[in-house]
């Protein structure tokens, strides 16, 4: 009896899960983006360990709530261009991660640098048809003017994912597609992929002597 | 007022300085290799570009700390806002020179109301009235008016710009209100605080850069050069199609270096369509 209990029960999360999954798939790219933007900017402004600067935990925030979102694939071919059909599966799969560690970080950090700036989602241009979309978000402080940041978006799948940043006009995928770029004329794919490595490391460090002091 | 600047190892700091300038030259004239087109003086660049890294370690960045520090939120908000209400000015100025006389109007009212009911400039009230701040110069506006980049100068002291921004920045230096002020010593201490305000406002995005880039040179010239085309266009530049590089057929037999390089350039050369001022008087009209 209890048994049969536990089983339905289980089966109705199993089809909630399901359920809201297939949901989300749905979810328009920019109510994707104004969710999960006003979702995390308020997790960390509530958070008193993000706030007295804890790094770490804002960077497990970003891969909770913010990795899902984005198609490091994606990003990571797009910003090695050409070079990308000379790298060998292993190599591509060693570059996004590394490329993902390295653009999480930066995410966190410019997360935990964010006070009180409001956002002004702007409606989304385009038909229901496209597959490729820039979603507008803009920065609002006093004073100043309002920063753009435009999240590029393709849908795939498994719903609509980001696959470049681009942050006052300033593209992500296209900066780094020359430090790329310099780096395999240089030294090869597996040079590229060291450097990432090195910079990935002395981060590290660097955040484990800031948290210790 | 004596800042928290740390005076001892100041002579250090400087003998780090000039050998950092000397490798980088060195070094500088090594990599002139292969130049990329928009960056032909790259050696020069790099060896200014360590020489203004330098000077900011050792002045403009304790300084701005010690400015972030000391001087609370509030303070620092109407000082940001005091300079930028001058700046208004000439953002106007050059909005009409570039034919968009609904944002020079949007500017000059800016200017207006802020400095009366803002009681001179400390309070951005206009922000809050609907007048939105905008971000012109003289480089913009040759942008606009269709010159081209021409290539990439690290100036020293003003850090990256163009050939066209350098003779923008001129114009900017020549007619800028603060600069032309006459009293001698409330001069040199506005610039100083202007100077030391936006070194301030910059201290985050120093830090992501630090992070982010794998050779800051390289990735601050890169984002300069998309950062100064976004601004040409006000923020809608027509969009590069990425996605579509994905597309590109393999690379079968390597290219000759100039014809990959040109390839690349060809996504910030700002070119203004042909029908531009058309388009222009037409939204002119419409607007009105």
């Amino acid at each position: 009896m209890m048994l049969r209990w536990v089983r339905s029960v289980m089966a109705g999360a199993a089809l909630v899960a399901i359920g809201t999954s297939g949901a989300r798939a749905e979810v328009p790219p920019d109510v994707l983006v104004k969710r999960v933007t006003l979702e995390v900017v308020d997790l960390v402004a509530q958070d008193k360990d993000i706030r007295a600067g804890d790094k770490r935990k804002v960077i497990d925030l970003v891969e909770l709530k913010v990795l899902p979102h984005f198609n490091f694939n994606s990003m990571t071919a797009l910003a090695m261009g050409r070079n990308w059909s000379h790298a060998s599966p292993e190599q591509k799969k060693q570059l996004t991660e590394e490329f993902k560690t390295l653009l999480v970080r930066t995410y966190a950090s410019a997360l935990a640098a964010y006070s009180d700036q409001k956002f002004d989602f702007r409606p989304l241009r385009s038909r229901p048809t496209d597959t490729d979309v820039m979603v507008q978000v803009r920065v609002i402080q006093g004073g100043a003017q309002p920063i753009s940041l435009d999240y590029g978006m393709e849908k795939t799948a498994d719903g609509w994912k980001v696959y470049d940043v681009v942050v006052g006009g300033v593209s992500l995928v296209v900066n780094y597609r020359t430090e790329f770029n310099h780096q395999v004329r240089d030294s090869g794919v597996d040079g590229l992929i060291r450097s990432l490595r090195a910079k990935n490391q002395a981060l590290e460090r660097s955040d484990a002597e800031a948290g210790k002091r | 007022m004596t800042l928290p600047y740390p005076r001892a190892g100041l002579r250090g700091r400087l003998k780090r300085l000039a050998l950092v300038l000397v490798l980088a030259g060195a070094s500088g004239c090594a990599t002139v290799g292969e130049a990329d087109p928009r960056d032909p003086f790259e050696g020069l660049n790099r060896a200014v570009y360590a020489f203004n890294d330098g000077v900011d370690e050792i002045i403009a960045k304790p300084v701005a700390t010690a400015y972030v520090t000391v001087v609370p939120v509030p303070v620092r908000d109407r000082v940001r806002n005091f300079f930028g209400n001058i700046a208004d000015l000439l953002i106007g100025a050059n909005n009409l020179l570039q034919g968009k006389l609904g944002d020079a109007g949007n500017d000059w009212a800016r200017f207006v109301f802020n400095t009366t009911f803002g009681l001179f400039g400390i309070h951005d009230v206009a922000t809050e009235m609907g007048f939105e701040k905008h971000n012109e110069d003289f480089g913009q506006t040759f942008g606009r008016w269709g010159v081209g980049n021409g290539p990439y100068i690290v100036l020293p002291f003003l850090g990256p710009s163009t050939l066209r921004d350098t003779v923008g920045t001129v114009l900017d230096i020549r007619v800028d209100p603060v600069g032309n002020h006459n009293e001698t010593r409330e001069r040199n201490a506005l610039v100083a605080l202007r100077l030391t305000s936006q070194r301030a406002d910059l201290l985050d995005a120093g830090k992501l850069l630090e992070e982010a880039a794998l050779d800051k040179y390289l990735f601050t010239r890169d984002a300069y050069l998309q950062r100064r085309r976004s601004l040409i266009y006000d923020g809608s530049p027509p969009r590069e199609r990425i996605p579509e590089s994905r597309l590109e057929p393999p690379e079968v037999s390597p290219r000759a270096p100039a014809a990959r390089q040109a390839s690349v350039s060809g996504n910030y050369a700002p070119r203004v369509p042909a029908n531009y001022a058309q388009v222009m008087a037409a939204l002119e009209r419409a607007r009105k």
